[in-house]
């Protein structure tokens, strides 16, 4: 298990695992026919069972108030809700809509990815080929200390201290690339633009893509190394033939993982992103400003005073709850897929 | 694929050092495209340790001097304005802490008899829906996890905004990573354990509270530090439920309840005013300093574990 995010995309086995293709029934000895049906084992079985109920009960609970509080304004709303870019709440009836919210959510997190991922794979083929023995251990945990830093701070170090540094970077940028519309020049300070708060969303994803990658890349079948060492491959070789296909499900899933925290991240995003202001017209450019769900909500939090227009704000919300849905599945999808082949 | 193994000459991750004897024979494209290869892994991790430099030189520079102050450490922020030196951040680290502590106080009972259940009991579909919910939890965004506090506790109960419906949405989001690292944990325990303890005719619930939890204990401690360590660096559910408040207080039902990471969001506005900026920073430093202490000391227990990953 990664230390630093909870979940795990390799397969540790389990107990019942070390059997190889043993169905449920087999693992006779921990099952429920284990239970003698005594007071004591009812009281604690129905404890345990009755976790899981909780766990059940709240994430349906949470979805259930999410959509139950979202109906009325979405139905007050006079704007398409896909579509629309407006945001106005704060009179009868409602006109929202997620377009632009949805555009900047996705390009900032996708943006970061884009930055991270690939970063990411390198540090942990270099953790777990490269780094001579007395850096491998000390290098990770450092990798990992990066996810204890509070993502209130990546936002303050990002807007008063790294800010002014990105300035000549995204003018470079511009004019090289300024004919591609994602890139085009916009008056918004580079400080606080989209571009800008995805490279902090990448550093801010890197140890947790990094955790889980090294994971998967550290459990390469030596038995496969060997072999295209046998063949001549160098080590670079190696790693393209047998470490990267091997852990390739475990990059995507990892990947996946990452972009689903990038997605819902907040006070960064709310810290370092200028909004634009209502009506602003389109625009493609990530040297722009703009609002994600996340940080539309939080932004707006001192304003839920009535329940339509709060209904508007849980309504975004239910929309990064589905979209870091979808992607946390295909992760899982992912990783079940690995495990079912490999065995 | 044993012998295979056995004639590695290498030991793992020596191999950067290590020249191979496949090096000897290659042309030189390929010799060249290892070489840049290992260039780019060792810049990369150098890369990454840049930000980490950065950002700890950064809050150490610009607040640490404030952390070796008496008074940061036991005064509050009643009365001191926002040009002024002085006064400390003890109400934030206590209710940071107060808040971590109630939330683990629900969090851990669940997520542990969850996990419990998913290795111990569950079998079938029960479970797969139980993990599958878990995995759900896992990948909510804690701006989300604080709507729904905010759905339930304001909009529909109308109760105000109190610091203890922090606490509720820091559970939701505390509760997968303590299922998670236990499920692990537990599962690590051999059965053998088990067996013989059903061999000497002890029922199941003992076997798990006498032998299966004692086995796997410093692993789930290392998982509640690291839920811990991850809900008190959280903000995005004080924004919405728990503003900022600048006097010490403990009462979780009544009233505001400053924290840490309110603290810096709320002084971020004074950033030009030296005094303020100052106390931000400091803020920011106490807080890492926290949650790193929280990480480092469960690596530390991890360590004395009795089942090996």
């Amino acid at each position: 298990m990664s230390s630093i995010t909870g979940v795990s995309v390799a397969d540790t086995p389990g107990p019942d695992d070390v059997t190889p293709a043993g169905g449920p029934e087999q693992r006779t000895p921990t099952g429920d026919g284990a239970s003698t049906g005594r007071r004591g084992d009812m009281i604690f079985g129905g404890l345990a069972r009755g976790a899981g109920l909780v766990v059940v009960t709240l994430v349906t609970l949470v979805g259930a108030f999410l959509i139950v509080q979202a109906v009325p304004a979405l139905l007050d709303n006079e704007s398409n809700f896909l579509t629309s870019q407006d945001w106005n709440v704060d009179s009868s009836p409602l006109h929202f809509g997620i377009a632009r919210l949805l555009w900047v959510t996705v390009i900032s997190s996708v943006l970061a990815m884009l930055i991270a991922v690939p970063l990411s794979v390198c540090i942990a083929l270099f953790l777990t080929q490269y780094a001579p023995k007395w850096l491998a251990k000390p290098g990770a945990a450092l990798i990992d200390l990066l996810a204890a830093v509070p993502s209130i701070v990546y936002g303050l170090w990002g807007v008063f201290t790294v800010g002014q540094y990105f300035e000549p970077v995204a003018s470079v940028i511009q004019s090289v690339l300024g004919w591609f519309p994602l890139f085009s020049e916009t008056n918004t300070s580079a400080a606080s633009t989209i571009a800008f708060v995805s490279v902090i969303l990448a550093i801010m994803v890197l140890p947790i893509i990094t955790a889980l990658t090294r994971e998967v890349f550290a459990q390469t079948p030596q038995s496969h190394k060997d072999a295209a060492t046998a063949l001549g491959a160098t080590k670079w070789e190696v790693i393209r033939t047998a470490v990267l296909p091997f852990g390739k499900p475990g990059i995507i899933s990892a990947s996946m993982l990452g972009l689903g925290r990038a997605l819902g991240e907040t006070v960064a995003v709310m810290m370092i992103v200028s909004s634009l202001p209502d009506g602003a017209p389109w625009d493609w450019s990530v040297f722009t400003g703009g609002e994600t769900f996340a940080s539309k909500i939080a932004n707006n939090a001192g304003e839920f005073d009535n329940p339509s227009k709060t209904g508007a704000f849980i309504a975004a919300g239910l929309v990064l709850f589905l979209l870091t849905f979808v992607v946390n599945a295909i992760a899982r999808i992912v990783i079940e897929r690995r495990k079912a082949f490999s065995e | 694929m044993s012998t295979a193994a056995s004639l590695d000459p290498t030991p793992k991750g020596a191999g950067g050092t290590t020249p191979q004897l496949s090096q000897l024979g290659q042309s030189g494209s390929r010799a060249a495209k290892n070489k840049i290869a290992t260039a780019v892994m060792w810049l990369a991790f150098l890369v990454a340790l840049v930000p980490l430099i950065w950002i700890i030189a950064t809050v150490l520079m610009k607040g640490g001097s404030l952390l070796l102050d008496a008074g940061w450490w036991t005064q509050s922020q009643r009365g001191i304005g926002r040009k002024e030196v002085g006064g400390g951040a003890a109400h934030a680290i206590q209710g940071t802490l107060i808040q971590a502590f109630v939330t683990a106080l629900i969090a851990v009972p669940i997520g542990v008899m969850t996990a419990v259940y998913l290795v111990e009991y569950g079998r079938g579909k029960a479970a797969r829906v139980v993990s599958f919910m878990v995995d759900i939890l896992t990948g909510v965004p804690s701006i989300v996890a604080a709507l729904f506090v905010y759905a339930v506790w304001v909009t529909t109960f109308g109760f105000d905004r109190i610091p203890f419906a922090v606490c509720l949405a820091l559970v939701l989001l505390m509760i997968p990573v303590v299922v998670r690292s236990t499920e692990e944990m537990l599962k690590l325990v051999p059965n053998e354990l088990r067996e013989a303890s059903y061999a000497l005719g002890v029922p199941k619930w003992k076997t798990i509270l006498k032998i299966v939890l004692p086995t796997a204990f410093s692993g789930i401690i290392t998982g509640i530090l690291l839920g811990l360590a991850r809900v008190m660096g959280e903000t995005a559910p004080l924004i919405i439920l728990g503003p900022y408040f600048r006097s010490l207080t403990t009462n979780l039902f009544d009233g505001l309840m400053g924290t840490l990471p309110t603290m810096i969001f709320a002084g971020r506005d004074n950033m030009s005013v030296d005094a303020s900026a100052q106390r931000v920073w400091a803020a920011a430093c106490t807080l890492i300093i926290l949650i790193m202490i929280l990480n480092l000391l469960g690596r530390l227990v991890g360590r004395f574990s009795k089942v090996k990953n």
